[in-house]
């Protein structure tokens, strides 16, 4: 029997993975890829949760976060394309402009 | 009838501002420039004799006029407003009419000087404040006036600005004069104050002031006393005298003109003019009215002493000022306020006369030395001698208006200070000490000014040889201005004859009196009838007091000219000290001078650079140190951000989660 603590248990682990590869690589088009799975990590309790306890507002939440992650998806490639043609790198690292 | 007093004050304005923004880029030309400053003031000149003939004959004295409102709060009104009465008609009449004359004066004296522009600006500008001044309805008008002759003051004394010692007397002047107007400020706020407190009323307006004064204030009272007193300091610093009178011998650093019209004719007697204009409230006040003729007798025979001993001609005839000016407050102070003003009138004539003749004189021999390449003083009288052949005119008027304030009978001089000595004699409040330092002081006047006479117009010319010959009597636009002051020296006095003499000639009344009695005649001081032989006794001593300085002044400087000499040797000490002014200046430098420049020194290094600027950068060093110590916080790597933000979430979570 699959309960709703499997899928939160499943997110959690998801998110923590997310988490720990946002802190820990390099490439940013890597750490991008981490935060989708974040999202996703959250998208799926929204659904777990919605589905267990009857509520469809979690599923609208869901239909929202999908469509902000497209635009950050939009974004943030533009965002890397035009740094790695400054740098010629998406290495983080030398993401520091903003040091005084 | 009366309601274009306006115009009075309006003419020098207007040519002020014209000379002022157009003198020096569309004028230019010397000759249209002081023709529009002496036009300016002689219209208002011409409007003043229209008002004034008009006063004299109509019945109701006193006639105000208001232009507009200017400060409304609560219940307090101040207006625009001018008020003529006798008295003012008759200053109005002074200074525009001296005034004219030393503004066509000045169009010759001042030829080919830098900045002819700007002296007849300010000379328009001081014309203006100084008629604000007497014009003026209420005490804030005037008051406009008062600082407005203080800053021509200043602007005319500093008009040689690139000469370090006429911007030292500039600011002299002003600093000591801002002295006495503190003093006349907070006793105007004393009496504004506690007149409205117990009538209701707050009004600064002379007319009202004096109607209410008698009926809210206690005569002879502590506030009306104090508030008297801190007025009389206004009035010292204006009218130079003790203890503020140190300014007006340095102010000789200006253009002669300037010393005549400012420092002599018109703005030094600001003081008197207000002592007169608010005699009601000071009538209430006898100890203030017994300072005051004491200090105006003290400055008359201190300021003559120093006059013994000057070289200067200019600066003889500044402490002849002085002294004169004492002879005023003396009889402010014995209640003869009436004699106050009518010396205040002849001396407009005979000193600027002076004043203008001494320009004359210092004029031709600087223009001699300058053309020999001598830099002797033109000022000094040592350099001068013997020149009463060379300018003829100038000599004329000198020796005319020195008899007039030397007292000798039939000189306007004579009159007034005669009915000064005999009030400070005769006069309830006065005495016979007042009197006698009169006297004295009259005779020490007379032999100063003929010691002045002789060293410069008599005897050997002890101008350097290569220059002698190239002096020349003044032009024509110089000695008109004389000539007419001379004759108003001479028949000037003759509005005022005091009624012994006016008797002996078949009932001539004193026109003076008559004159000012609606503005004075309620406090005037009364002499009581019958004396007539002390009076004439008293005036047969103060001339033969006045024909011994003379007769002083002959033995010393004609028949033994080596005498003077002898004297200063034989009194060295005593010579010295009065050489040196009796040391005033270098005491107040001593005693206020230096405390001053010392606790502003104090409080330069000692407080502004250590505690305002401790506090203030020691706050931005705090800012600066605690962003220095934040600053290893900002690495620019991602990672660490991204890593404190988990952090902080974790322990955000951990504290709802344990709680």
């Amino acid at each position: 029997m699959i309960t709703v603590h499997h899928f939160l248990t499943l997110s959690a682990i998801l998110f923590s993975i997310g988490t720990f590869g946002v802190l820990t690589r390099r490439n940013a088009i890597v750490i991008f890829m981490c935060i989708e799975l974040m999202l996703n990590a959250v998208n799926l309790t929204f659904i777990a949760l919605s589905h267990h306890l009857g509520n469809i507002d979690g599923q609208v939440f869901v239909f929202f976060i999908m469509a902000v992650a497209a635009a950050e998806a939009a974004v943030g490639l533009a965002l890397m394309i035009a740094f790695f043609r400054n740098r010629e790198s998406i290495d983080v690292d030398e993401l520091n402009l903003f040091k005084w | 009838m009366y309601d274009k007093l306006w115009l009075i004050p309006f003419f020098p304005l207007v040519g002020a501002v014209i000379n002022g923004l157009l003198g020096k880029k569309v004028l230019k030309n010397e000759k249209v420039i002081g023709g529009l400053g002496t036009l300016a003031i002689f219209a208002s000149f011409l409007v003043s004799c229209t008002y004034f003939f008009r006063l004299l004959n109509d019945p109701i004295k006193t006639h105000e006029q208001v232009i507009g409102s200017w400060i409304s709060v609560g219940n307090l009104q101040i207006d625009w407003g001018f008020l003529l009465d006798p008295l003012s008609a008759l200053m109005i009449m002074v200074v525009t009419g001296v005034g004219s004359l030393i503004h066509l004066y000045s169009i010759g004296y001042m030829h080919g000087e830098v900045g002819y522009y700007r002296f007849f600006s300010y000379l328009n500008l001081f014309c203006f404040s100084m008629l604000m001044l007497v014009l003026g309805n209420n005490a804030l008008v005037m008051f406009v006036g008062w600082e407005g002759v203080g800053l021509c003051s200043y602007l005319l004394i500093g008009y040689y600005f690139h000469k370090r010692s006429a911007g030292d007397a500039a600011k002299k002047a002003f600093v000591v004069n801002r002295i006495g107007d503190f003093g006349f400020l907070i006793g105007l706020f004393l009496l504004f104050w506690t007149i409205g407190e117990s009538s209701g009323i707050y009004t600064i307006d002379f007319l009202e002031m004096s109607k209410l004064a008698p009926l809210h204030l206690e005569a002879g009272g502590l506030i009306v006393t104090i508030a008297t007193l801190c007025l009389f300091l206004g009035a010292t610093g204006k009218s130079a005298q003790i203890p503020l009178f140190t300014w007006l011998p340095d102010a000789m650093e200006g253009p002669t003109p300037v010393s005549a019209l400012i420092h002599a004719a018109t703005m030094v007697t600001a003081g008197v003019y207000m002592i007169g204009r608010l005699n009601v409230v000071f009538y209430m006040a006898p100890e203030t009215m017994m300072v005051i003729a004491i200090i105006g007798a003290a400055t008359a025979i201190f300021a003559a002493t120093i006059g013994l001993a000057q070289n200067d001609i200019k600066r003889v005839l500044a402490y002849s000022t002085v002294s004169q000016l004492g002879y005023m407050f003396l009889a402010m102070g014995v209640g003869a306020f009436t004699a106050g003003i009518f010396h205040l009138m002849t001396h407009a004539f005979f000193k600027a006369c002076l004043f203008l003749g001494s320009g004359s004189v210092i004029h031709a021999v600087h223009h001699a030395l300058h053309k020999a390449h001598i830099e002797d003083d033109p000022q000094d009288m040592r350099n001068m001698g013997g020149l009463r052949k060379k300018m003829p005119i100038t000599f004329i008027t000198f020796l005319v208006s020195t008899i007039a304030i030397s007292g000798i009978p039939m000189f306007s001089g004579f009159f007034s200070k005669d009915e000064i000595l005999w009030y400070a004699f005769a006069s309830p409040q006065g005495s016979v000490w007042l009197w006698l330092v009169g006297a004295v002081a009259a005779g020490l006047t007379a032999f100063y000014m003929f010691r002045l006479v002789f060293m410069t117009f008599f005897g050997e010319q002890r101008t350097d040889a290569r220059a002698k010959d190239d002096i020349h009597e003044s032009p024509a636009v110089v000695t008109i201005p004389l000539i007419v002051l001379g004759v108003l020296a001479i028949v000037g006095g003759y509005v005022g004859i005091p009624h012994v003499i006016g008797n002996v000639f078949g009932h001539i009344p004193n026109y003076l009196h008559g004159f000012l009695q609606p503005v004075f005649g309620a406090t005037e001081a009364q002499i009581a009838h019958g004396q007539e032989a002390a009076e004439w006794g008293l005036m047969g001593v103060s001339v033969g007091i006045a024909v011994v300085g003379i007769f002083g002044a002959w033995v010393m400087y004609i028949k033994n000219p080596e005498l003077p000499a002898r004297v200063t040797s034989a009194v060295s000490g005593l010579y010295r000290t009065v050489f040196n002014k009796w040391y005033v200046d270098e005491i107040y430098d001593a005693l206020f001078v230096n405390p001053c420049k010392r606790l502003g020194t104090f409080l330069w290094r000692g407080f502004d650079v250590v505690v305002v600027d401790g506090v203030v950068n020691g706050l931005g060093k705090l800012t600066r140190g605690v962003g220095q110590g934040l600053s290893w916080l900002h690495t620019g790597m991602v990672h660490n951000y991204a890593m404190s933000m988990v952090l902080g979430v974790v322990v955000i979570v951990g504290i709802y989660v344990f709680k």
